[in-house]
């Protein structure tokens, strides 16, 4: 295939500046990486996991590819992979996708990895924000790599925001692996406001211990196309994990959100809830499968997935799966795709607020119950001004940026 | 509680009731699969030329294909090649006269709980009764003729109503659709064919009762319905088959036609022998059916009842085109030891202010597996659709499996789409409540599962309801203890 065939030709060339400026634990990965890549070729729509989104279709542009270090002056907790005060070769890419070919990819190019490591029993005073700026006056690609170890009983707040400074073309490639040890907890946030040409492909790997809690949220504000991973493994009793999201997408934009949660063993918690609001020719997608395995009793797992279209031009796929093999188990599942209640509109006007107004009250309202699932008050604050922002057309990110007028 | 344990033994060792088979000299033609043996099908049942060129055309497309594997499903590789695909009961030396039955087809059908004759009938019920490649007999023709109801078997449909035939055979179920509809398409044998004129409403049950006899056989049946304007149809289709240690293909096409105003509800009752306590033998029932609401206001329902089959693979749909049209679905699927499932439905809405509603309850035992694979689909114009989805799962027993695959795609703004699903076992307090009350674990759990299925067992015919109850009984027990 031609679209591989770009990256593995540019993997060739750089290979020996790659291996220079990285170091062994990812050079180690990256040869075994280059051969399932090359074996796997980009998923098309035919693979389950990659039925709403045609990887190929958005690897195939010619991006030139970023590969440039981190800085060695980075904040407490963070660190160079290559400076990493724990020996991390059992963490980097023991979780990630071998069979996933998006994965693959970055694992053979990834430069750099942040780790964000928290020692025993310790909580940063203050959360960790990386802020993700896409810059550049080309078409750039770029392959992003985090690590996130907890160890026992430690406790992290983790926001990660996705901006882009120019009109130029991105495409992201993100992997994260994150390991919750004994009793630790740790949250992650993802907010993307991006442009309409920006491509982000994240696949987050979460790995959870004994009493483990784990949050995960994502949020789509303004995007181009999205194609958002996440897979977690409850790997030892009592561990407990939340994925929420929420997506707001009009005109081309297009999020596919896709998780696996996997309950391998008895006495585990998973709830999920993910909001979608689309409008004008906005495609959404949401499949999530909670696997249970065989003997993981007592497993309670609850997913919900709501959706608002708005136009008829605007698409939703949902696909919320069960995958059950142990029989003491409450699991449950919901899903609904509809518009904005006749009703409710009816009595606002009722009371002399306009319909476009009436319309955004509950569109707000609609989304507020992902946003106040945040535990953080002042993100939760600054989430609900950029939501209504948002909805209203008058995003931060829009001032001056003449992309979609 | 060992007491009652031995008692659950004792009844799960019961076996397949219909597990008999019949000693009738059968002419089966030779296995295997070739244009050859298509051309000798249709030969056999003197078809037209027309039909031989649909097999033909059936057959071509199905070599170039290969069997999917997405189904949640642990399939034995089926070998085409080892498979009678023409299978004649009634072509033994014993009836001399022609139109005569041979007494011992009629003797399995009575044992079946299936009486030919006329004057034994359950009133009310018409039967065609199908034996591996050929129609036995079909009762009440001729009353129902008086009303203009076509009710024969699709053999006989093909020489006396060619027209009525050639318009609909596949036009719902194409040949292309998929592997095994191709396949069936090529070497289809007996089947029913049901046609409702316009503003005539059934007066009686209309039923299939299909049977594999023969061994190395498969059956490949074809029904083909069709309710004409303001008409009105409930028909039944039961099954069963000998049990053998080798997996028996039955490969069927359903196709339902229903135009304005018309409703037809189809129920099925499948009892295919499932397979010994190891997962050994079994039939392999994998089936295409699809009915097509083409007129305004039509209605159609399916009603499953699966306890039998190895492995079963299909999914009854709906594709609502006319305004207004509605569907149902309505299924339990049972299953217990190493039976597979992998059932659901599609409901595709094209139509203004269609509805659909599905229901579909899963129960899991012993070593199963049971999945729910659904679509609903809601083209740009389907003003004003409406779906409701409801899956239940209920697993007995900790190695068993239960499943939940539902897609929904979409694609118009006024449309509302819901789906729930649950998976749990028994409620601990529910069997608490009957046990203090006096009642047993056995009787509180077939009590339980009974409740639990009656959204279903509700929609079916009467006579049909009393013995899916008695089934999901017999399926059941020794799951619990």
């Amino acid at each position: 295939m031609n679209g591989t065939r770009q990256y593995t030709d540019f993997f060739n060339d750089v290979r020996d500046t790659l291996y220079a400026r990285s170091c062994d634990v990812m050079n180690a990965q990256r040869e075994m990486a280059l051969a399932r890549f090359e074996s796997l070729g980009f998923p098309t729509r035919k693979t389950e996991r990659y039925k709403y989104t045609d990887a190929g279709l958005d690897f195939e542009p010619d991006y030139g590819i970023a590969l440039s270090t981190l800085t060695d002056e980075l904040p407490k907790y963070c660190h160079r992979i290559c400076n990493a005060p724990i020996d991390v070769t059992p963490y980097y890419n023991s979780i990630a996708d071998r069979n996933d070919a998006v994965v693959c990819l970055n694992t053979m190019l990834s430069v750099d990895t942040l780790l964000v490591y928290i020692p025993r029993n310790t909580r940063p005073e203050h959360p960790i924000q990386i802020s993700n700026i896409l810059k550049g006056d080309n078409d750039t690609m770029v392959n992003r790599r985090l690590l996130v170890v907890m160890e026992e009983g430690a406790e992290a707040d983790i926001i990660i925001t996705d901006h882009a400074v120019n009109d130029s073309r991105f495409l992201t490639n993100q992997v994260i692996e994150a390991f919750a040890s004994e009793n630790s907890h740790l949250n992650i946030y993802e907010i993307e406001e991006t442009h309409l040409l920006c491509t982000r492909y994240s696949n987050v790997y979460i790995h959870e211990s004994r009493n483990a809690s784990v949050r995960h949220t994502s949020l789509s504000l303004f995007n181009g196309h999205t194609r958002n991973t996440c897979n977690v493994q409850l790997a030892s009793e009592g561990s407990e994990v939340n994925l929420n999201g929420c997506v707001i997408a009009d005109k081309m934009q297009r999020v596919d959100n896709n998780t696996r949660i996997e309950h391998l063993v008895p006495h585990c918690t998973s709830n999920e809830l993910y909001k979608y609001v689309l409008d004008d020719s906005a495609t959404g997608a949401f499949a999530g499968i909670v696997y249970v395995s065989e003997g993981a009793q007592k497993t309670s797992s609850a997913m919900t997935n709501a959706n608002l279209c708005a136009t008829d031009s605007a698409r939703m796929y949902t696909q919320p799966m069960l995958e059950i093999y142990a029989d003491d188990v409450k699991c449950s599942h919901g899903s609904t795709v509809g518009q904005l209640g006749e009703d409710a509109l009816f009595y606002m006007m009722q009371r002399g607020i306009g319909i476009d107004e009436a319309r955004l009250l509950l569109k707000s309202a609609f989304i507020t119950e992902v946003v106040e699932t945040i535990p953080l008050e002042p993100l939760r604050d600054r989430l609900h001004f950029q939501v209504d922002k948002r909805l209203r057309g008058e995003l931060s990110k829009c001032e001056g940026c003449k992309l979609c007028k | 509680m060992a007491e009652s344990n031995d008692f659950l033994h004792n009844v799960a060792d019961k076996d397949y009731e219909y597990g008999f088979t019949t000693d009738v000299d059968t002419e089966i033609i030779d296995k295997g699969l070739s244009e050859d043996v298509v051309r000798l099908i249709s030969k056999k049942k003197g078809e037209p030329d027309w039909l031989l060129e649909f097999r033909l055309q059936a057959y071509r497309y199905w070599v170039e294909q290969k069997q999917p594997e997405w189904g949640h499903l642990n399939m034995p590789e089926i070998d085409y090649q080892d498979i009678s695909y023409y299978a004649d009961p009634t072509k033994s030396g014993n009836s001399g006269k022609s139109g005569e039955i041979d007494p011992e087809l009629m003797k399995t059908f009575d044992k079946l709980g299936i009486p030919l004759e006329e004057r034994m009938a359950l009133a009310g019920t018409a039967v065609d009764a199908v034996m591996d490649s050929v129609s036995v007999k079909t009762t009440f023709r001729d009353k129902l003729r008086e009303m203009g109801i076509i009710f024969m078997s699709i053999s006989e449909a093909v020489r006396e109503h060619p027209d009525l035939v050639r318009e609909y055979l596949g036009s719902v179920v194409p040949y292309r659709d998929n592997y095994f509809a191709a396949l069936n398409s090529a070497v289809f044998s007996d089947g029913s064919f049901v046609y409702i004129p316009k503003g005539v409403r059934c007066p009686m049950e209309l039923s299939t009762y299909f049977r594999i006899n023969a061994r190395g056989t498969g059956q490949f049946e074809r029904t083909l319905i069709v309710c004409d304007d303001d008409g009105y149809v409930s028909y039944l289709e039961g099954c069963t088959a000998p049990m053998r240690d080798e997996n028996q293909l039955h490969a069927a096409i359903v196709e339902i036609v229903v135009k304005e105003n018309a409703e037809v509800k189809y129920s099925t009752v499948q009892n295919w022998y499932p397979g010994d306590k190891n997962g050994k033998g079994g039939v392999l029932n994998l089936v295409t059916k699809r009915g097509h609401l083409r007129g305004a206001n039509s209605r159609l329902s399916w009603t499953q009842v699966e306890t039998g089959s190895a492995i079963t693979w299909k999914y009854p749909s709906c594709v609502l085109s006319g305004d207004n049209s509605q569907a149902e679905f309505y299924s339990v699927a049972v299953t217990n030891n190493f039976q597979q499932a992998d059932t659901g439905t599609k409901m595709i809405h094209i139509g203004r202010n269609t509805k659909s509603t599905i229901i579909s309850k899963g129960i899991s035992a012993g070593r199963s597996q049971n999945s729910y694979r659904g679509l609903v689909k809601v083209a740009s114009s389907a003003q004003g659709a409406r779906n409701y989805s409801s899956c239940d799962s209920l697993l007995l027993g900790s190695k068993c499996g239960a499943h939940t695959f539902p897609y929904m795609d979409v694609k118009n703004s006024s449309a509302i789409v819901e789906h729930e699903a649950t998976t749990s076992k028994i409620s601990e307090e529910q069997l608490f409540y009957c046990q203090q009350r006096g009642i047993n674990t056995e009787d509180a759990v077939s009590l339980i599962v009974n409740g639990y299925a009656k959204d279903v067992i509700n929609k079916l015919p009467m006579e049909f309801a009393v013995e899916a109850q008695k089934l999901l009984g017999v399926s059941l027990e020794g799951a619990v203890g």
